[in-house]
């Protein structure tokens, strides 16, 4: 390390202008991209140019595959911005695959167990209090314990997601259909029961209007409300927060709920608005993909439209290529990995200066 | 109601041994001040490494002619060399580019389950087999020869020596690195440097060295936990997604020791225990109770996680700088 | 050292500098805080790397690119703030970063040999965080010798400790003396410079102004090349009026989480128009007795007493939290020891901190951000605050400034009671006597100002009356324009020998 030292010289930068900090982010995407193709290339002996063209054909190849890029944008983006109120409070949830995924068994279950008793729209404002009874619970638990006794919430917050998952297994066998099966299948399919109204003609149209909403409010909400206002000081230093007379423990419970309800949202958006069904899978760890997307757009809920939308439309071309060459679907997640430790990387960059040592002046 | 305790505890053991392996590698790596999340995705790595070395031995060399030390070799050395590549990473973006240490352990925990199932899925696929898995049955049964008069030792060869030597090495290398941590000096250094960097730093210890280190024989080892799971547990049969969680309860068991390889080979034990008790637990017909047992592991760890929590004795308490990282000229 | 520069982005924190440390002697580097003193040696030991510059040890020139580098030419530096590890014994502390075989049972022996010689009491298996700031300093110094260090660093070594402590360093430090070593202590207080050392070298704002023989200065001519003009170092104090009670504590009793007692039975009275000092060891006290008042720390037994200018009327504050101070019509102001780490957030801007005290102000859910960015204009003019803009990050900003905007804020409540945790630490000279001249406007405004401070010139000038805590006890109350330092030193350490647990 020593050698090193005298050959880099390394400093804290003071603030960079916005545009140079996008530009270094931009360049390791750009980088990220290649080196992607470059594994692809490897892999299928394609040229990159007809990758990169099958990547943009999986995700906006047809009306379809653009709805569905769109509607996955939709889920991962309202995941993160779940996830984001933690984060910003220096709250390490990585439950947010249980939260939605409890937000979903709630909703199945109101569908199943109600179906027949209470008229549609009634079912559904019952499916919705109790989907976000559920995540707000799943919030809640981690955080009680971190405001009580300081217990590790990343640790805590991930048991809770297999909690959740063997919750859900419990009671897909319990409802199974037909008997002995193992899965649910689609809930309802005759009566539609419990179903989200599809708006506008498209399926999948109602999930995006409601995270766009979601996005504009909590900006606002982290931006411009004392709730904000008072997370941004929790996550910075609770002394602080106490001192100025905020009530950490409430605050930190007060966020998890909600973060927990947003989660639960989605839950009820996935069962009951494109899914229509409950498996154990179904959230996919997009759980765990919302933390690094909320991450890389600094908590920002308008960046994260564009972070989440690089992830999906990776994951959906990595998808197609996988499919056109003949490869495994888990390509996607290396893909993913790749272009994720590119700018997890490129963030040194923007805080650091690095500068190479005059070797003349080594001595001292 | 009989419950068999001899053919339960070797079951128990031969669950516990991938998470030994897992929460023995974290340890070393969390004394540095490095909380590696991305242990499960680098367990995948030494699984499907070792599939793929031996994948392709026994495809080149007919069964008969295998060469006992080759057939283990070539596997251990890819397991190893396949976490160690990770295990680089995480230290690269970590310590050298100072990157959230939570965020890169998450990454690789997708890129490393990633790579996992996409090599495994392409094997399977290059076997052409029908079932999504590949069996590499030879190769395992290298692995898994147990100690020859084992059986000849009624119950005490059952629970005792009926196991490949991939275990008795989780168990040496946990009471090993139990040892280096307390009695040696580059044990004291490197939780030196996890409690604190800079006081570290001060003392002349190459904080980079240490946290390089640490976290790349961490990742060796948990990666070997992988490989032990499919070429002994598993007999040596791959099939995606099989590992499943066992790497974030390598994680937990790290907090459920308090830091403490020795008591983790006990521990480790427990929660293969807890992972498998549902199997000899009577249910009956019902099918759906059995996966409510199948949430002990997790309850388990939740309590210990509180009261571990509750109790606020200083030893116990996490290193000190887990999660920081390190630069000299801070001001 | 020759020519010697080091930069930290664009500060230049030391320019240029040639200094010479003889053999067996004691060298002073005084400076005022900020002067780079203590970057300076950083170099020496091995935690910064020179930008520019060469060292010399026993004439042949080398590099010290690391703190082991700086072992092996026999340099060892006593940073001030300890570089010890909580959970380890002293033993394991002293031998960190030695190489081979591990023998604890060995290493402990010759800790206590050193100890014996010069006569250090510890014990080498006390875990450190069981240690007073004494216990650790003391740690420190063996760690040094222990590794055969010939040259000694010693950065502040006496802010942390009482007189008492102090005039034992010093014998310690003249037996070292006597043994062949050299030292160098960092420091800027002047008594000190003339009592210990045998040659003083000046600092002033990263640049080396000379070096004296100590036998040849005086307390004035040290001023001079410190400051670079003639200071007068009186404060001026005016006499208080209207002299009432503003807030009486009685039998005042807390723990901390472990359950260690660290108020015992604290009773005094605070006055309105008074600035009313604090004086102790650090850690007897001073933080919790603050934070007690403020509703921050949880009260076991005893009574806080308020007295309402407005209406004479009394308030018990015990069992409130700051918010319940401020919603029952109390003016607090509290400008506590950990700036950035509790009276500021320092990510954000200077709007964003006065919102600290202000943003509950208004109905409805959202934040009212036009009162604090006037505020905050406010301070940055008549305070003179340098930062480029309002939204600035106050964690960049330096030490004095970010005060400033604390301070600034915490005068802009119009309190009733205003309370200070080591308000000029870190601060240069300018700065400071900003801050005096706050805090006696502020008395003169007839409120009741606290002063905890380390500095006993500085309470004794600044201060009407000074209450001393003891080992969380108030082992006397004087009046500050009779008391003497020796006086006020003596009641720091009147009980149990000064016991200090941090």
């Amino acid at each position: 390390m020593n050698k090193k030292q005298s050959l880099f010289h390394i400093a804290k930068r003071d603030t960079l202008p916005w545009y140079k900090s996008f530009a270094i982010r931009g360049c390791a995407i750009l980088l990220a991209l290649v080196v992607c193709a470059v594994v692809t290339m490897l892999l299928t002996g394609e040229n990159p140019v007809n990758i990169f063209a099958t990547i943009f054909k999986g995700a906006f190849g047809s009306a379809r595959k653009s709805w569905v890029t769109f509607q996955n944008l939709a889920v991962l983006l309202g995941i993160s911005l779940a996830v984001t109120p933690a984060f910003k409070m220096r709250f390490w949830n990585i439950g947010a695959e249980g939260q939605v995924l409890i937000g979903c068994l709630a909703t199945a279950a109101c569908m199943i167990c109600l179906a027949d008793k209470l008229p549609n729209a009634v079912l559904i404002l019952v499916s919705l209090a109790a989907a976000l009874a559920a995540g707000a619970l799943w919030g809640f638990l981690p955080a009680f314990f971190k405001a009580k006794w300081n217990t590790n919430e990343t640790l805590f917050t991930l048991m809770m997601n297999y909690i959740a998952t063997q919750l859900a297994a419990f009671f897909i066998i319990v409802w199974e259909v037909p008997k002995g099966a193992g899965k649910i299948g689609i809930i309802n399919q005759g009566t539609e029961a419990g179903w989200l109204p599809v708006v506008g003609g498209q399926k999948y149209l109602l999930v995006i209007l409601v995270v766009a909403v979601l996005t504009v409010f909590m900006y606002i909400y982290l931006n411009y409300s004392k709730h904000g206002y008072e997370i941004a000081v929790v996550g910075e230093s609770q002394r602080t927060a106490s001192y100025a007379g905020i009530k950490v423990e409430r605050v930190i419970v007060r966020t998890m709920v909600l973060s927990g309800a947003v989660c639960g949202l989605m839950g009820l958006l996935l069962t009951a608005g494109t899914d229509h069904t409950l498996t154990t899978t179904i959230v996919g760890g997009r759980g765990f993909t919302a933390v690094m997307v909320s991450w890389m757009a600094k908590f920002n809920p308008i960046i994260m439209i564009f972070t989440s939308l690089l992830l999906v439309v990776l994951g959906r071309g990595a998808s197609e290529i996988s499919s056109t060459f003949g490869l495994n679907q888990s390509f996607s997640d290396i893909l993913t990995g790749i272009i994720l430790f590119f700018i997890i990387g490129s963030e040194f960059f923007i805080t650091y200066q690095v500068s190479l040592r005059k070797s003349g002046k080594k001595e001292a | 109601m009989f419950f068999d305790f001899a053919s339960f505890l070797p079951r128990a053991v031969m669950q516990g041994i991938p998470l030994l392996y897992g929460s023995t590698g974290e340890i070393l790596t969390e004394k540095s001040g490095n909380l590696n999340l991305g242990i499960p995705g680098i367990m995948y790595v030494g699984g499907i490494c070792g599939v793929v070395g031996a994948f392709f031995y026994e495809q080149a060399v007919p069964a008969a002619e295998m060469n006992g030390i080759l057939a283990i070799g070539i596997p251990m050395v890819c397991s190893l060399l396949g976490s160690l590549l990770m295990g680089l990473l995480y230290c690269l973006l970590t310590v050298t580019l100072r990157a959230n240490q939570n965020v890169t352990g998450l990454a690789m925990t997708t890129f490393g389950v990633g790579i996992g199932n996409f090599f495994g899925g392409s094997l399977i696929k290059l076997t052409g087999s029908e079932v999504p898995s590949i069996a590499l049955s030879t190769t395992s049964a290298y692995f898994s020869k147990s100690l020859p008069f084992a059986a000849k030792c009624g119950w005490f060869g059952q629970i005792f020596l009926s196991y490949g030597f991939l275990a008795y090495l989780a168990i040496l290398l946990a009471l090993l690195a139990s040892y280096f941590l307390k009695h040696t000096r580059p044990g004291l250094h490197l939780r030196a440097v996890g409690e604190s960097a800079s006081t570290a730093d001060a003392a002349g210890i190459n904080v980079t060295k240490y946290k390089y280190l640490a976290t790349c024989i961490g990742s060796m080892i948990a990666g070997l936990g992988g490989l032990y799971y499919v070429m002994d547990y598993a007999s040596g049969v791959w099939s995606n997604n099989a590992f499943g969680d066992r790497g974030w309860l390598a994680i937990a068991l790290v907090i459920f020791t308090i830091w403490r390889p020795n008591v983790s080979v006990l521990a480790s034990i427990l929660f293969g225990g807890f992972y498998i008790l549902y199997l000899y637990i009577p249910t009956g017909t019902n099918l759906a109770i059995k996966e409510l047992y199948k949430m002990l592991p997790y309850v388990v760890t939740l309590a210990v996680l509180i009261i571990v929590s509750l109790r606020k004795k200083r030893e116990d308490q996490p290193p000190a700088s887990l999660g920081l990282s390190f630069f000299r000229e801070e001001r | 050292m020759e020519n010697v520069t080091k930069r930290f982005g664009k500060v230049v924190a030391n320019n240029a500098i040639n200094l010479e440390l003889r053999e067996g002697e004691i060298l002073s580097l005084l400076g005022e805080n900020g002067s780079g003193k203590t970057t300076l040696m950083n170099m020496l030991s091995g935690i910064y790397f020179p930008d520019e510059g060469q060292i010399y040890i026993h004439g042949k020139p080398v590099t010290i690119a690391s703190p082991k580098d700086a072992f092996n030419y026999g340099i060892g530096m006593i940073h001030q703030h300890f570089k010890l590890v909580d959970v380890f014994t002293a033993t394991e502390n002293i031998v960190l970063g030695l190489e081979g075989k591990l023998d604890l049972t060995e290493a402990g022996k010759k800790v206590k040999e050193i100890c014996d010689k010069y006569g250090f009491d510890i014990d080498p298996n006390q875990k450190i965080y069981d240690m007073s700031v004494s216990q650790k300093q003391t740690v420190e110094i063996v760690k040094v010798l222990f590794r055969g260090a010939d040259i000694l660093i010693l950065d502040e070594p006496t802010a942390v400790l009482t007189p008492q402590e102090t005039d034992k360093l010093f014998q310690i430090m003249r037996n070292m003396k006597a043994d062949g070593k050299s030292l160098i202590i960092i420091t800027h207080k002047l008594h000190e410079v003339l009592d210990v050392s045998d040659r003083v070298a000046v600092l002033r704002k990263g640049e080396y102004i000379g070096d004296v023989a100590t036998k040849d200065a005086d307390q004035q001519s040290l001023t001079d090349m410190m400051v670079g003009h003639s200071v007068s170092l009186n404060i001026d104090r005016p006499d208080p009026v209207n002299v009432t009670p503003r807030l009486v504590l009685d039998g005042l009793t807390v723990f901390d989480e472990l359950g260690v007692k660290r108020l015992d039975n604290v009773s005094f009275t605070v006055n309105a128009g008074e600035v009313l000092g604090v004086a102790g060891v650090a850690g007897s006290g001073q933080r919790e007795l603050l934070e007690s008042i403020a509703g921050l720390y949880p009260i076991a037994s005893g009574s806080v007493t308020y007295y309402d200018p407005a209406d004479g009327k009394t308030k018990n504050l015990v069992g409130m939290d700051p918010m319940d101070i401020r919603k029952s019509g109390i003016a607090m102001s509290f400008v506590p020891e950990d700036r950035l780490g509790m009276g500021l957030v320092g990510s954000m801007g200077m709007t964003g901190n006065m919102m600290l005290r202000s943003w509950r102000k208004g109905h409805g859910v959202f934040l009212n951000r036009k009162d604090p960015e006037d505020l905050a204009q406010r301070i940055w003019q008549e305070l003179e605050v340098v930062t480029p803009s309002t939204s600035f990050p106050v964690r960049r900003m330096s030490g004095g400034n970010v005060q400033k905007v604390l301070v600034g804020r915490e005068i802009a409540q119009a309190p009733a009671v205003l309370m200070t945790a080591y308000a000029v630490r870190g601060l240069d000279i300018n700065t400071s006597y900003t801050i005096y001249n706050l805090l006696t406007e502020q008395k003169m405004k007839g409120i009741a100002v606290m002063y905890v401070g380390e500095d006993l010139d500085v309470l004794l000038e600044l201060c009407d009356r000074i209450v001393v805590l003891c080992g969380g006890q108030v082992s006397g109350v004087v009046d500050a324009r009779t008391a003497d330092k020796r006086q006020i030193g003596a009641l720091m350490t009147r009980m149990e020998g000064g016991k200090t647990d941090e």
